[in-house]
C-alpha cells in the first residue's frame, strides 16, 4: 500500500519561450531565424514531505509554485528530477494516481457553472466510482462543515466567490484523495470565509491523515495551518524548515513595544535606542537590530518609567519578504 | 481474470458518467430554455431556405429537379433538421477554450478519458434538441407536405443508422479538434472542414444533384455518412446493398476516427503536459 508522501529531487522545468525585438524588421527576421530563450521556472528544488503532513509552499509571483504544483499532480512534464507522489510518478498519469490526487487553484472553477453544485457532484462520483452509500454520506457530512446546504442547489454562477470556493473544495474533496495540492484556496475571499476553508482543510487533514502542499499568499493562512514551509524564489529552493525557524533566521530585528507611566508632557528622545515606528504621548512603537535586543531592552527599563513591554518578532509578511530579498542559498 | 473484471468495472464506470453526463447536458438545456430555442431556430434557418429554393426550383423545372419532386425536397431537408439535432457533436475549436480556460488541466486531472465525459454530455443534449425539435418537425410536416416513403427495413434500420451518423460525426470531430493542441490558430482550418461537410455531406444538396466529381471526392470523405445516408434511408431511397454498404462506411469510419484519436491523444496530452496551459 502506497503512503501518501511526496518526494522531489532535483526538480526542474526548463520553458523554452520565443524571443525577439520590437518592430517590423525584428518580426520578419523571426521568421526566419527564430530566437528563444530558456526560462527555468523550476531550477533543481529538493524536498521530502511525509504523510499527513501540511506544508506552506510560499514565494512571490513567479517563483515556480504553480508549476512545481502542476508537475506533482501530473500536470506537467518535468524538464529533469524525480518525483514521486503516493508512491506513483506523476507524470505517467496512472488511473490510480489520480483516484489519490487533487489540485484545487483558487482562480480556476471546476464545476459547471450553469448547473447546481450538488449535480456537478454527482459526475464526480460516477467519475471516481464512488460507492453510492460512501458518496452520500461523505458529501453530506462536508456540505454540513461548510453550511453549503442550501447554496448546493442554486446554480454555481449564481453564488459569491466565497460559497463558490467552499463548493469547489467539497468537490474536489468527494473521493477522498490521500494528497492535496491547494493553490491559492482562500484568494480574493474575506476573511470569515478564508478561516472557514482554513478549518475544512485542517479538518479534513486531521480525519483522513492527508498530506497537504499549500501555496497561499495569505500568511494568516500559512501560520494558522503549516507547521513547515518551503519557500522559493526565481524557481530555487531558499528555505526548507518550521516556521518559527523561518522567522528565527531570517527576520534581523525585533519589535519593542513600550507603555510607559505619566512624563509630565516630556518627550523622550526615543531615536537614541532604535528606529521609532510609531510614538504616543505614553505608547511607543520601536524596531532594533535582534543582536541589540536585550541591551536596548536593559536601557530603556533603567532609563524611562516603563509599566509595560514586550518583545515581538516582525509580522510574518515582513520575514518573508525579507527571505525573498536575500542572496539566493538553497539548502 | 481480473482483468476482465477491471474491464468489465470500467465499462460499467463510463455507462454511468454517460448516464451522469446527459443528465447534466439536459439539465443545462433546461437552465436556458430561450437560449435553446435560439440555437434550435438558428440550426433551422439553413434547411428552411434550402427547402424554399429547392421547392421554387422545381415548380419552375415542372416538378422535379435532378430526380427529386418537391415533395421529395420537403422530406429531405425536413429529415435533414431532424438528422442535425441528432448529430450535432462537440465542436473542434471546444478545445481551443478548454485549454485556454484551464478547464482542460481539470478534465486531465480526472481518471478518465475526457471524451468519455463528451460522450455522455453530447447525448443528453442531442436528447433535448430532439425534444425542442418535435413541434417544429411537425409544423414543417405539415406546411411542406412532404413524399416520404421509407420500406418497413427502412424505417426500422433508421435509427441505428442515425446513431452511427452522431458518432461518425463526434469521433471525427473530436479528433480534428486535437489540432489545437499544436496550434491555437485553427479556425480557418475549422472553416475549411464546415465547408467541406457542407458541399459533400449532403447539407446543402442532395448528393444526387452534385457534379459527377464532387459525388467521387465524397466517396472519400466521412460527410455524407452523417447527413445523406440517413436522410436517404428515411426517404426511402436507399437499396438494400447501399444500405450495407453505408453501415460498413460508417463503421469503419468511427473505427478510423476512434483509433486516431487514440494515436494522437496520447501525442496531445504529451505535448500539454510539456508546454503547459
Amino acid at each position: 500500500m502506497s503512503t501518501n508522501s511526496i518526494v522531489v529531487k532535483d526538480l526542474r522545468k526548463t520553458y523554452k519561450v520565443p524571443e525577439r525585438e520590437a518592430g517590423l524588421k525584428a518580426a520578419i527576421k523571426s521568421l526566419v531565424a527564430r530566437k528563444t530563450k530558456d526560462v527555468h521556472a523550476v531550477d533543481g528544488i529538493s524536498f521530502q514531505i511525509e504523510p499527513g503532513e501540511i506544508v506552506g509552499f510560499l514565494g512571490p509571483n513567479g517563483a515556480g509554485k504553480t508549476t512545481t504544483l502542476k508537475m506533482l499532480s501530473g500536470l506537467l512534464y518535468p524538464t529533469s528530477g524525480e518525483l514521486s507522489v503516493a508512491g506513483h510518478v506523476p507524470q505517467k498519469r496512472e488511473r490510480e494516481f489520480l483516484q489519490q490526487i487533487t489540485l484545487v487553484m483558487g482562480q480556476r472553477s471546476q464545476l459547471n457553472w450553469d448547473i447546481p453544485a450538488i449535480d456537478s457532484y454527482d459526475l464526480y462520483r460516477a467519475i471516481y466510482g464512488i460507492p453510492q452509500e460512501q458518496f452520500t454520506q461523505a458529501r453530506d457530512e462536508m456540505i454540513e462543515v461548510m453550511q453549503l446546504k442550501e447554496l448546493v442547489k442554486k446554480p454555481v454562477r449564481n453564488l459569491s466567490l466565497g460559497e463558490r470556493m467552499k463548493a469547489e473544495m467539497v468537490g474536489a474533496l468527494l473521493h477522498q484523495p490521500g494528497v492535496l495540492f491547494l493553490d491559492e484556496p482562500t484568494i480574493g475571499l474575506d476573511v470569515t470565509m478564508q478561516r472557514r476553508i482554513r478549518a475544512f482543510i485542517q479538518e479534513y487533514n486531521q480525519r483522513y491523515k492527508a498530506t497537504v502542499l499549500l501555496t497561499s499568499h495569505y500568511m494568516a493562512d500559512v501560520q494558522a495551518l503549516c507547521k513547515r514551509v518551503i519557500v522559493i524564489h526565481h524557481g530555487k529552493l531558499l528555505f526548507d524548515g518550521d516556521l518559527t525557524a523561518l522567522v528565527e533566521r531570517f527576520s534581523a530585528q525585533k519589535t519593542l513595544v513600550l507603555t510607559m507611566s505619566d512624563m509630565n508632557g516630556r518627550t523622550p528622545d526615543m531615536a537614541k535606542y532604535g528606529t521609532v515606528v510609531t510614538q504616543e504621548p505614553n505608547r511607543v512603537v520601536l524596531r532594533v537590530n535582534k543582536s541589540d535586543a536585550p541591551q536596548v531592552t536593559a536601557r530603556l527599563l533603567a532609563d524611562l518609567p516603563v509599566t509595560d513591554l514586550t518583545v515581538d518578532d516582525p509580522p510574518i509578511e515582513e520575514v518573508i519578504e525579507s527571505v525573498f530579498d536575500a542572496p539566493e542559498t538553497s539548502e | 481474470m481480473q482483468r476482465v473484471q477491471g474491464f468489465a468495472q470500467r465499462v460499467k464506470a463510463s455507462l454511468q458518467v454517460y448516464a451522469v453526463g446527459a443528465r447534466i447536458a439536459m439539465l443545462e438545456r433546461l437552465q436556458y430554455p430561450l437560449a435553446s430555442l435560439m440555437f434550435m431556430v438558428n440550426v433551422l434557418i439553413e434547411p428552411i431556405i434550402y427547402l424554399v429554393v429547392w421547392s421554387s426550383a422545381t415548380a419552375a423545372q415542372g416538378g422535379a429537379v435532378g430526380g427529386y419532386t418537391a415533395g421529395q425536397f420537403a422530406g429531405y431537408y425536413i429529415i435533414w433538421t431532424f438528422v442535425r439535432q441528432f448529430n450535432l457533436a462537440v465542436g473542434p475549436d471546444s478545445f481551443n477554450w478548454r485549454i485556454k480556460n484551464g478547464s482542460l488541466a481539470g478534465e486531465l486531472l480526472r481518471p478518465i478519458h475526457p471524451i468519455d465525459i463528451d460522450l455522455g454530455w453530447n447525448l443528453g443534449f442531442k436528447v433535448m434538441q430532439v425534444v425542442y425539435w418535435i413541434p417544429i418537425g411537425v409544423i414543417l410536416w405539415l406546411m411542406f407536405k412532404p413524399e416520404v416513403n421509407p420500406q418497413g427495413w427502412q424505417l426500422l434500420s433508421f435509427p441505428i443508422v442515425l446513431m452511427l451518423a452522431a458518432y461518425v460525426r463526434f469521433f471525427v470531430m473530436w479528433l480534428v479538434g486535437l489540432i489545437c493542441f499544436w496550434t491555437e490558430r485553427i479556425d480557418s482550418l475549422i472553416e475549411l472542414y464546415f465547408a467541406a461537410e457542407l458541399l459533400f455531406s449532403g447539407r446543402l444538396v442532395p448528393l444526387e444533384i452534385m457534379p459527377v466529381w464532387a459525388q467521387k471526392i465524397a466517396g472519400y470523405l466521412p460527410f455524407q455518412w452523417t447527413f445523406y445516408f440517413p436522410i436517404e434511408l428515411l426517404l426511402g431511397r436507399v437499396t438494400m446493398s447501399e444500405f450495407w454498404m453505408g453501415v460498413l462506411a460508417q463503421v469503419a469510419w468511427i473505427l478510423a476516427a476512434y483509433v486516431g484519436i487514440r494515436l494522437v491523444w496520447v501525442r496531445a496530452v504529451r505535448r500539454f503536459t510539456a508546454v503547459g496551459a
